[in-house]
């Protein structure tokens, strides 16, 4: 059984005219251990997913439709306060900018007592203890000194290390990252990188990490989401989804990535730019910039639908889902 | 209204030393002003450094030479005083030489905190030199950059900033921005042939003539970028300085944008500093790579010899770093360790605390930078053949 399942969610903003429509029935679900990637370009939506799903979106945006459930639980529709136990507890969050994540007049150890405290039935020494056992857990040199220290007296890398800590705090089970390395340095971001990984399969917390890096994606997730204007354009096995992308968005993303181990002259582009939420086009949002399009995608809108290993909303592969019965959508 | 307020900010630019601080200033970024033209620094040392990978029978555009720049960011005068505390000096550049040939790109690349910027507001005028000079086409840039004369080189010499959000200003038309730097240098002052040459600016960055008329806030990300390097050509410089040109941008754009520098280079043979810290990236702009490491060149190479077979254990660190898309699941091998505080560098080679192959020598004695092969590297292990 899968330990998160979103289905068909749907996320409004009110507008003086007209309501905007940022997510458009997204589904996807995570199984326990398991890593799910969200990637996409700015715009997507991929952090707006995150931000819905741990009940953290700004007004006036709302969940206008669909479902949230969390290990056989709907978490979409709880209170407020229902939902503060929930994340923490059963949730955690890693944040792109550590620094921002962590109140600077705390000493680290503060905050995580505060975190474990709140989360866990332990008296305040007990969650010392294990405030210190989770530093260290998360590579910090001398936790036991370190824990008494500020957050301005950290690097970059080991403020996401705190913070990292911070989410694993109350055991949760799901992990949802959003772009926790884009702040960081390559050689660090390997480092955490690694540590989020393996931390994860030690404790069996589903993680969902929002990134734009392919390169991030490909060395640490199990599957990936590609998300296009509101929308899941593909989804699949990574290795699937990057090596044979079957939507023409994922392909394009793909090629314009410069490649270590090539030369060439000039890169593939996408032309043209992610069409604003309120002017997305008829049928297939991606038809103004695919160079694959014909008469369908401008008239009907694609769903998810099987493309060999993956599912790609595209109609091209509308045919080879119909041969294959099961797949359909 | 607008002129007005753009009277009062040529005026504040004659204080400046190049167009875009201007309008960076403008649009609330904190890009520390540039330091006012002080006593003449050591220029003169400037011959006796021997430059790297001089070509001799083409003189180079570009030459760097001992380029250091040192800030003081000690406590205030009076705490210093009352606390005993020492004058905290902080060197973000110190003694980097490079040539680059007509027509190249020179990447440089580094972590957070390595010097890269500072050296291209160093080529730009932002900055006066502490130590060593900089030289185009064979002036001495510094030096010109304070007399009337020097205007003339700051039309051949422009920059393009990271984040296009804040290096235009958001109260003027694409049109203004593009035609600041034709009026300031007087260029062009008759409004038909102006209106003229920023269209066809605009074309050339692959954006409409229409869009003249437009704000900066109506545009993407990238459509800005390509804004500010029409602004950048405007003067028709020879050598841009670009830093992360491309790092607020999403993959998809940052191709465009990358597309579109290449074939202006191509058709306009421009010479271009390319400062990233995506090593993807530089390998597909660049001709030679410097790779920086706490103020200092550690490694310069011709781009393959640098990708194919780097020397310095830092380059190979980076490189080992770079998420790999196409074998997915392998682990990369993590390097232990963080750049060290630049205010309190370690003795000797700066990266021995991280380094596998430190030994005693490179904990005392700091390395230089020596030919090997094709390849110049700051290494004592290099250098004794032990790597």
């Amino acid at each position: 059984m899968s330990l998160l399942q979103v289905k068909d969610l749907v996320v409004e903003f009110p507008h003086r005219r007209g309501t905007l429509r940022a997510l458009d029935g997204i589904s996807f679900d995570i199984a326990p251990g398991e890593i799910l990637g969200v990637v996409g370009e700015s715009g997507a939506g991929k952090s707006l997913t995150g931000a819905a799903i741990i009940g953290l979106l700004e007004p006036p945006g709302r969940i206008a439709s669909g479902e949230v459930w969390l290990h056989g639980a709907r978490i979409d529709n709880l209170t407020p306060e229902a939902m503060r136990r929930v994340r923490g507890r059963k949730i955690g969050a890693i944040f792109q900018d550590p620094l921002t994540s962590l109140n600077p007049l705390f000493s680290v150890g503060q905050q995580l007592v505060e975190t474990i405290v709140t989360h866990l039935p332990m008296t305040s020494a007990q969650a010392r203890k294990r405030a210190v056992q989770l530093l260290g857990d998360t590579g910090i040199p001398a936790p036991e000194q370190r824990i008494d220290h500020f957050p301005h007296q950290f690097s970059g890398g080991m403020r996401q290390r705190v913070v990292i800590a911070l989410a694993l705090a109350a055991e949760p089970q799901l992990i949802v990252a959003d772009e926790p390395t884009t702040a960081l340095d390559v050689s660090i971001q390997a480092q955490i990188i690694n540590l989020l990984k393996t931390i994860c399969k030690e404790r069996g917390a589903a993680v969902m990490l929002i990134t734009h890096d392919m390169g991030v994606i490909a060395e640490t997730c199990d599957r990936v989401a590609v998300m296009y204007a509101g929308r899941v354009a593909e989804i699949g096995p990574v290795h699937e989804v990057i090596n044979h992308p079957a939507h023409p968005y994922t392909a394009g993303l793909m090629a314009c990535i410069p490649d270590m181990s090539e030369d060439r002259e000039s890169l593939h582009q996408i032309d043209g730019a992610m069409p604003r939420l309120n002017a997305i086009p008829s049928g297939c949002a991606f038809n103004p910039r695919c160079d694959r399009v014909f008469d369908r995608c401008l008239h009907d809108r694609p769903e998810l639908q099987g493309a060999g290993p993956t599912r790609a909303a595209c109609w091209l592969h509308a045919d080879a889902a119909a041969l294959v019965p099961g797949v359909t959508p | 209204m607008r002129a007005i307020q753009k009277a009062m900010q040529r005026h504040a630019e004659q204080s400046r030393l190049v167009d875009e601080a201007g309008s960076q200033a403008t649009a609330g970024t904190t890009s520390e002003s540039p330091l006012e033209a002080g006593a003449p620094d050591e220029l003169q040392g400037a011959g006796s450094v021997p430059a790297v990978k001089a070509v001799p029978d083409s003189a180079p555009l570009v030459r760097a030479t001992d380029l250091a720049k040192t800030f003081d960011v000690s406590a205030p005068w009076l705490n210093r005083m009352l606390e005993h505390r020492p004058r905290q000096l902080l060197r973000a550049v110190d003694g980097v030489s490079f040539d680059i040939q007509r027509g190249q790109t020179l990447a440089l690349v580094g972590e957070s905190g390595c010097g890269k910027s500072t050296v291209a507001k160093l080529l730009v005028g932002l900055h006066e030199p502490t130590r060593g000079g900089f030289e185009f086409d064979g002036q001495d840039a510094h030096a010109a950059f304070k007399t009337p004369a020097g205007r003339q080189l700051r039309r051949r010499v422009q920059m393009i900033f990271q984040d296009p959000f804040a290096s235009l200003n958001p109260r003027w038309t694409v049109e203004d921005i593009v035609a600041e730097p034709l009026h300031e240098h007087g260029i062009e002052t008759d409004p038909e042939a102006l209106r003229a040459r920023v269209d066809a600016l605009l074309i050339s960055v692959g954006m409409s003539a229409q869009d003249r008329n437009k704000y900066p806030h109506q545009f993407s990300g990238g459509q800005r970028q390509r804004i500010s390097i029409a602004r950048a050509l405007a003067t028709e410089p020879e050598f841009l300085v670009c830093d992360e040109p491309t790092s607020a941008l999403d993959v998809s754009v940052q191709a465009q944008v990358l597309n579109i520098m290449k074939t202006l280079q191509r058709e306009r043979g421009l010479t271009y500093l390319f400062i990233s810290h995506n090593l993807a990236v530089v390998r597909h702009v660049s001709d030679h790579v410097g790779v920086m490491y706490l103020g200092r060149l550690v490694e310069l190479a011709p781009k393959h010899d640098l990708f194919d077979s780097p020397r310095h254990p830092y380059t190979r660190m980076l490189l080992d770093a770079i998420p790999k898309l196409h074998d997915t699941g392998r682990a990369r091998t993590p390097v232990s360790g963080e750049v060290p505080n630049p205010l309190n560098p370690p003795l000797g080679c700066a990266f021995n605390p991280r380094c596998e192959h430190a030994n005693e020598r490179c904990r005392n004695e700091r390395p230089i930078l020596q030919m090997f092969g094709g390849t110049r590297v700051a290494c004592h292990a290099v250098e004794e053949g032990r790597i």
